[in-house]
């Protein structure tokens, strides 16, 4: 059986606390995963300072052909695992076994975090606005237009508390290292695969182990984490984000109540656009934050959503291993079950109608002994009013809501990418002027289509680094 | 120790158990003795305990203790006739909201510890040293009771202030930050009192108490060992292998001795069995018997103790002057462990909250 060590900067710990990690299907165990305490971890913490001065014996530019490198090695390479090895089809393999996402899925994500890294130096000068690297080193220096400027790193290494459902999130991280911040991550309890293995890719690709830690364990590992690193990252749902709200070292990822808004200048065409929204409710089983939750258009949703129901409501679940397979299992027992029940309680409000059950030939709810999947639903909302019309939920799932133009800014809520369909100038201003929208698409754009040249959910810079005052010189008189 | 030696010394620890039950249950069922709650009870009970419970196997003809019946007044229901000219202390357990859980104790925590102390390794404990108590204060026990065994000890001992019942309510708000600094203020106690020159060479504490405290030191470049202390008993909240190898090998070192227990308002105090490497830090627990007794029943059926190696819910019983309970379904469950040269009766190993209350349970507050 694999046995996955916890990694103490770089160094293999064997613990006496271990959990077995099991296919969702059948239940038979995976893998054994060791597992940290917190007092660990807090001991570990003290010597975090070491991992920036390790980095910074690299120049940035060395660390992104380091991770060039990495990209070929987690995406084509057999690499080392606790006692034995896995190859890309093993990976993707346990990653879908463990997770319940279908294997072609997981293989997706393996070349969108493979392209992260491999386009690791033109995502830095995107994401510093062209900033000299060894300024980022050495904490200040002239930029080429003649102006002194600094910055000073916030932490010396970045915390990461993951979580098991969605591999797409590892993206976030991967600059950390090229950026010369060591990273301690305690990986989702289902989903160990991808932080070891990007680990052992960095490590085979020339960055030294010692600037990484791994904590698998329980909660008290992610609160040690979020307590000794000074900028963490942590994913869970509106409670956690709600928790961290305000606090400058933790980024809590939650929910994104991305949508689709269609001005009243394009509605008129939305035939012309349903493929846009249908993978964006769609793609990756609509795990993901960036995954379409909401479609709001003055007028023709009824229409929209039935074609998007007549479109979604047969898709039915295929087994992990087939290419085709749409859907993403819920394997934490009861959750599926929950979120159905909750539907179904909620399309009963006034002004909710559920558009896909005439299409689905069987219940949304497919229940197994260890697993279940939900199947895609179109909920139409004749206004705002039912408290459905904004809602997200782990599954292919959109509301069509009926929403004045003019009032959708104020109704839309915090929405973490919003795909707007307009040509109205006045519209695209205030489009843009909105705070309460992160990542925002003019144009034809689906939702899930993350340009990683942009920062996402805040500047991974701004996050870890501080730009402020220096001057080695006299300022001019005045 | 030889198979015939250890079984003798069980079939003589079962005797003794045995004549204990019987003198316990005479006390506190007689009318000249007995608490008014017992005697009350026994009105309700469909066979005649002075009778009819001759050993220890016995009890389980009790339904089993609610704790229940502990919340609320009056206190005085539960002092047996034949002290009730005594001094009574009352110890308290949860009561975070509403009513807590009391005890009524006389004398029970000075002989529990009195008891405990005969187990401390004196080399690591030396006599007439001071101690640190570093673990809850207000109405619980175990601030008096570790306060009585430094002074049985010869020494004196140095306590914080720290209410568990307000760390409870920063966590049920979800106030991370308020539980943090409120961990800070009472290790800047401790550390305040480990600086004053009171020569303190002995400390109870919470193991996350001691993990912060250590944490604490090292980061004012000193250390437990370097503070002066030799001997460390711990307990009061969850204490898995994990941690036992972590303490031992990095927050400790190996001039600072540590010792597990086990433990409640109810029963009292069941130490660890001595380290033994090739246990691999696996913890195991042995009840005071015959002052109580813990058991690892089926999750099924509470009277039904599980077979050596297997896995079960903690069934304590405490059969003292002051206080019977006969058979009490603890929130804990793990595995029965066989008898020990030292404890000739059955352990328990690998405590942790029982599966069923897990995930509603707010564990480790101190």
């Amino acid at each position: 059986m694999l046995e996955i060590p916890v990694i103490r900067w770089g160094q293999p710990y064997e613990s006496m606390e271990k959990d077995k990690i099991v296919h969702f299907e059948t239940g038979e165990a995976v893998a054994t995963v060791n597992n940290a305490n917190a007092g660990l971890i807090k001991m570990d913490m003290r010597k975090q300072g070491k991992a920036r001065d390790i980095l910074r014996q690299f120049s940035v530019e060395q660390l992104c052909s380091m991770a060039e490198k990495a990209a070929d090695l987690y995406l084509n390479a057999t690499l080392p695992l606790g006692n034995g090895t896995q190859n890309p089809q093993e990976f993707c393999r346990m990653q879908s076994a463990t997770t319940g996402l279908p294997e072609h899925m997981c293989a997706g994500n393996m070349k969108k975090n493979a392209y992260v890294l491999r386009n690791m130096r033109h995502t830095l000068e995107a994401l510093t606005r062209g900033l000299p690297f060894e300024i980022l080193t050495k904490g200040y220096g002239m930029e080429s237009r003649g102006v002194m400027v600094s910055y000073q790193a916030q932490t010396n290494v970045l915390g990461m508390v993951l979580p098991s459902n969605s591999p797409g999130v590892h993206t976030l991280w991967m600059p950390v290292i090229p950026l010369q911040i060591g990273l301690v991550l305690k990986p989702g309890p289902q989903e160990p695969w991808t932080p070891y293995r990007i680990y052992e890719a960095f490590a085979q690709a020339g960055v030294p182990r010692e600037v990484f830690c791994i904590y698998p364990g329980g909660p008290e590992c992610g609160a040690a984490v979020l307590e000794t690193c000074n900028r963490a990252m942590i994913f869970g749902g509106l409670p956690t984000v709600e928790r961290y709200h305000g606090n400058p070292r933790v980024q809590a990822h939650g929910p994104g109540f991305s949508k689709f808004l269609l001005g009243d200048d394009m509605v008129d065409q939305w035939e012309k656009y349903i493929d846009l929204m249908a993978d964006s409710i769609f793609v990756n089983s609509g795990r993901s934050c960036i995954s379409c939750s909401g479609i709001w258009a003055s007028r023709h949703t009824e229409e929209i959503a039935e074609a998007l129901a007549k479109r979604l409501g047969p898709v039915a679940p295929l087994p992990m291993s087939d290419p085709k397979s749409p859907l993403a299992a819920f394997t934490v027992p009861g959750a599926a079950k929950a979120i159905n029940a909750q539907i179904e309680d909620l399309v009963k409000a006034p002004g909710a109608t559920e558009v896909t059950a005439k299409y689905r030939n069987g219940d949304r709810h497919v229940a197994h002994e260890r697993y279940d999947f939900l199947r895609p639903t179109i909920v139409h909302c004749s206004s705002t009013e039912p408290p459905i019309a904004n809602t997200e939920y782990m599954f292919p799932f959109c509301s069509v809501v009926k929403c004045p133009q003019n009032e959708m800014l104020k109704k839309i809520g915090t929405t973490l990418v919003a795909s707007c369909l307009t040509k109205d100038p006045k519209w695209s201003q205030e489009l843009l002027d909105a705070t309460n929208i992160d990542r925002l698409n003019i144009g034809e754009v689906k939702t899930i289509q993350l340009h990683w040249m942009q920062p996402h959910e805040g500047n991974i810079i701004d996050f870890l680094f501080r730009a402020r005052a220096f001057q080695n010189t006299q300022p001019p008189s005045h | 120790m030889s198979d015939t030696a250890l079984a003798a010394k069980q079939a003589k620890a079962k005797e003794l158990l045995d004549e204990h039950t019987r003198q316990t249950v005479r006390w506190h069922f007689s009318d000249e003795t007995g608490c008014p709650f017992w005697l009350e009870k026994k009105r309700e009970l469909k066979f005649d305990p002075l009778r009819e419970v001759n050993c220890f196997e016995d009890l389980k003809k009790f339904p089993n203790f609610e704790d229940e019946w502990l919340r609320g007044g009056p206190i005085r229901r539960w002092v047996p006739k034949g002290l009730a000219d005594k001094p009574v202390y009352v110890f308290e357990t949860g009561g975070t909201t509403g009513i807590p859980k009391s005890r009524m104790v006389i004398e029970d925590h000075w002989i529990d510890y009195e008891n405990f102390s005969d187990t401390l390794p004196d080399e690591h404990f030396p006599r007439g040293s001071n101690w640190l108590m570093l673990g809850p204060s207000g109405p619980r026990r175990l601030r008096l009771a570790v306060e009585h065994l430094a002074q049985y000890r010869g020494g004196i001992c140095f306590c914080v202030d720290l209410d568990p019942r307000w760390v409870v309510k920063l966590l049920k708000k979800g106030d991370i930050s308020g539980v943090k600094a409120y961990a800070d203020h009472v290790i800047d106690q401790a550390v305040t009192i480990l600086s004053a020159g009171h020569d303190i060479k002995c400390a109870f504490a919470t193991p996350k108490l001691l993990e912060a405290l250590a944490l604490k030191l090292i980061d004012k470049g000193s250390s437990i060992e370097e503070s002066g202390i030799k001997g460390i008993f711990a307990g009061g909240t969850e204490f898995t292998p994990q941690w036992y190898r972590f303490c031992r090998e990095e927050l400790l070192g190996p001039n600072v001795y540590i010792t597990p227990t086990y433990g409640n308002t109810l029963m009292g105090l069941a130490c660890g069995k001595p380290f033994d490497p090739a246990d691999n830090f696996k913890i195991t627990y042995y009840a005071p018997q015959p002052r109580a007794v813990i058991e690892t029943v089926e999750f099924k059926d509470y009277n039904q103790v599980v077979p050596y190696g297997s896995t079960g819910r903690v069934k304590l019983y405490t059969m003292t002057k002051e206080l019977f309970v006969p058979g009490f379904m603890e929130r804990d469950e793990g595995e029965r462990e066989l008898p020990h040269d030292k404890y000739p009766w059955d352990g328990i190993s690998g405590t942790r909250p029982f599966h069923e209350f897990a995930a509603t349970t707010t564990v480790g507050v101190y």
